[in-house]
């Protein structure tokens, strides 16, 4: 599904942020990647949304050189991945159902069709009786309830989050990640980069990709 | 998806829901700021383009009431009986085919013509002054001037034919000359109105660029976040060229009622030479709408072309 080889990035002239990253995300396969802060995380995440371009190496999305990827069709990939952004971007004039909407909207369907999938989905995520709310008014925890269900409304075939369980008390962390087993279970692959080792330690079968300096670390799951 | 909510699914509140906010802020004070320099522009640009209109028709009034009247002159010799020159100059003129009337201005009339620079009171009968008679055509192209002028040459050799043609080139050079200005000034407030609309555009897109990442993120094509682009500055245009084309609009109507209400006065005549009767026609209107409509549409054509070279350098 996703697979980097010999990957590095640097900014300009500057040393490299990463490098020699070697791994594959298989499908339907869940994993940590982790790390303490600023040793990576973000930067890795941003290679496998196709936001960075590596400054080395080559990446494989879906069977495809990314380096030869145009942007209709990086647009297409984009669709199939869900992501949570640590910051949550969610956009500040709309509302919890318009942000959760988002990516069935900017995909041309009709509002009616997704309204019910929407609600439902928003319920789930203790967000229904916030549904008109904007985000200036939403609290921490529940603008990363409404940034994980915008991820996870298209059903993708990869999910990328990024400390999705930062801002939440014990018992919603709890449920969310419940959200992502049986989205895991349903056959999407999970790459959830976290320094918790708590919530980790909860999924023992989960493979972990620590990076440390820039360089990555693998160390494959426990038998489940 | 197929999700354990552990009990059943709120039905959808669709009266409640708030769901059709557009993707680019509608609001914001680069916004209100467009719409007010594309109403200034829209108000200047209509009032350019209506007044070179009405000055195109008035125009056309002064060159045909020019060119339906030409005048004999007639310059005695010593000895000459200048008031039968005159009766058979107008006879002659009289004859020609097209001729509606001929009015030969009486000596006293030619004297006066001369008061101006002469000044008054001075005693002219000893001076060969010049008679004129003013003859007035159905239609200048009715008009056979070449015979009538022939004929004059032949009765009375002494007349001379003004057909009024240098004045009239130089009253079509004129009226031509400040229509191309008023086509330039209108060409200038578009350059400058598309190079406002580049600037809010340039701007609105990098106050809305955690938007634009957002919507690439989610899987928005370029050619949908260009679209909601141009519907939010097409909107923008129109509500500034709506305003400012009605402005203009309003402006000519009170103009128009303003030369009505002062007709008669000493300054309205000036005005009424220049400008006719000051009142566009339904194609002059009909005229401004187009301005405002093609003033909308360029504003979204525009910030469509500025969004997509913008996104064309985003990865």
């Amino acid at each position: 599904m996703l697979s980097f080889e010999n990957v590095g990035l640097r900014y300009g002239m500057g040393v490299e942020v990463v490098g020699d990253l070697n791994f594959s995300i298989e499908p339907q396969s869940f994993q940590f990647l982790t790390g303490p802060s600023g040793a990576g995380k973000t930067t890795i995440l941003r290679l496998m949304l196709l936001s960075l371009r590596p400054t080395r190496g080559t990446i494989h999305i879906f069977g495809e050189d990314a380096s030869k990827l145009d942007k209709d069709m990086i647009t297409g990939f984009r669709r199939r991945i869900g992501v949570v952004f640590q910051d949550f971007r969610l956009l500040d004039h709309l509302t919890t159902y318009e942000n959760v909407a988002l990516p069935l909207r900017v995909m041309g369907r009709d509002e009616t069709d997704y309204r019910a999938e929407v609600v439902e989905l928003l319920d789930w995520v203790g967000l229904g009786e916030r549904k008109n709310a904007l985000p200036a008014v939403l609290s921490g925890g529940e603008k990363q309830r409404a940034a994980i269900a915008r991820a996870l409304i298209v059903r993708p075939e990869l999910l990328l989050a990024d400390e999705p369980t930062g801002n939440v008390d014990p018992v919603i962390a709890k449920r969310l990640l419940r959200l992502f087993v049986e989205l895991h279970k349903s056959g999407t692959a999970i790459v959830i980069a976290t320094h918790d080792l708590a919530l980790m330690d909860q999924f023992g079968y989960a493979r972990r990709l620590v990076v440390g300096d820039g360089r990555l670390a693998i160390f494959d799951a426990e038998s489940a | 998806m197929s999700v354990d909510s552990g009990g059943e699914p709120s039905p959808p509140a669709d009266s409640q829901l708030k769901r059709d906010m557009p993707l680019v802020p509608a609001d914001s004070i680069a916004g209100r700021a467009l719409v007010v320099v594309i109403a200034i522009m829209t108000f200047l640009a209509c009032l350019t383009a209506g007044g070179a209109l009405l000055i195109a028709q008035a125009s056309q009034g002064w060159r045909a009431d020019v060119s339906r009247e030409v005048t004999i002159q007639i310059k005695p010799r010593s000895g000459d009986d200048i008031e039968a020159l005159v009766s058979k100059a107008t006879e002659v003129a009289a004859r020609s085919p097209g001729v509606v009337d001929v009015h030969a201005l009486s000596k006293s009339d030619s004297e006066r013509l001369l008061e101006p620079w002469l000044g008054q009171g001075l005693d002219l009968s000893k001076l060969p002054i010049p008679r004129l008679i003013v003859v007035h055509m159905r239609a200048p192209q009715q008009a056979d001037l070449d015979s009538l002028r022939a004929a004059l040459a032949n009765a009375v050799p002494q007349a001379s034919l003004d057909d009024h043609r240098l004045w009239l080139a130089r009253l079509d050079t004129m009226a031509d000359v400040i229509v191309l200005f008023a086509g330039a000034l209108f060409a200038l407030m578009i350059v400058a109105m598309a190079t406002a609309i580049g600037f809010a555009t340039r701007g609105a897109m990098a106050g809305n660029r955690e938007i634009i990442e957002v919507l690439h993120f989610v899987g928005a094509e370029d050619r949908y976040i260009a679209r909601q682009f141009q519907t939010h500055f097409m909107r923008l245009g129109f509500r500034g060229a709506a305003i400012g084309g009605a402005a203009a609009a309003l402006f000519f109507v009170a103009a128009s009622l303003l030369s009505v209400l002062t007709y008669g006065s000493a300054g309205s005549e000036e005005m009424a030479a220049l400008f006719g009767a000051f009142s566009l026609t339904g194609g002059a209107y009909l005229a401004i709408f187009v301005i405002c409509a093609a003033i909308a549409a360029l504003t979204g054509f525009l910030s469509r072309l500025i969004v997509f070279n913008h996104l064309r350098q985003l990865m």
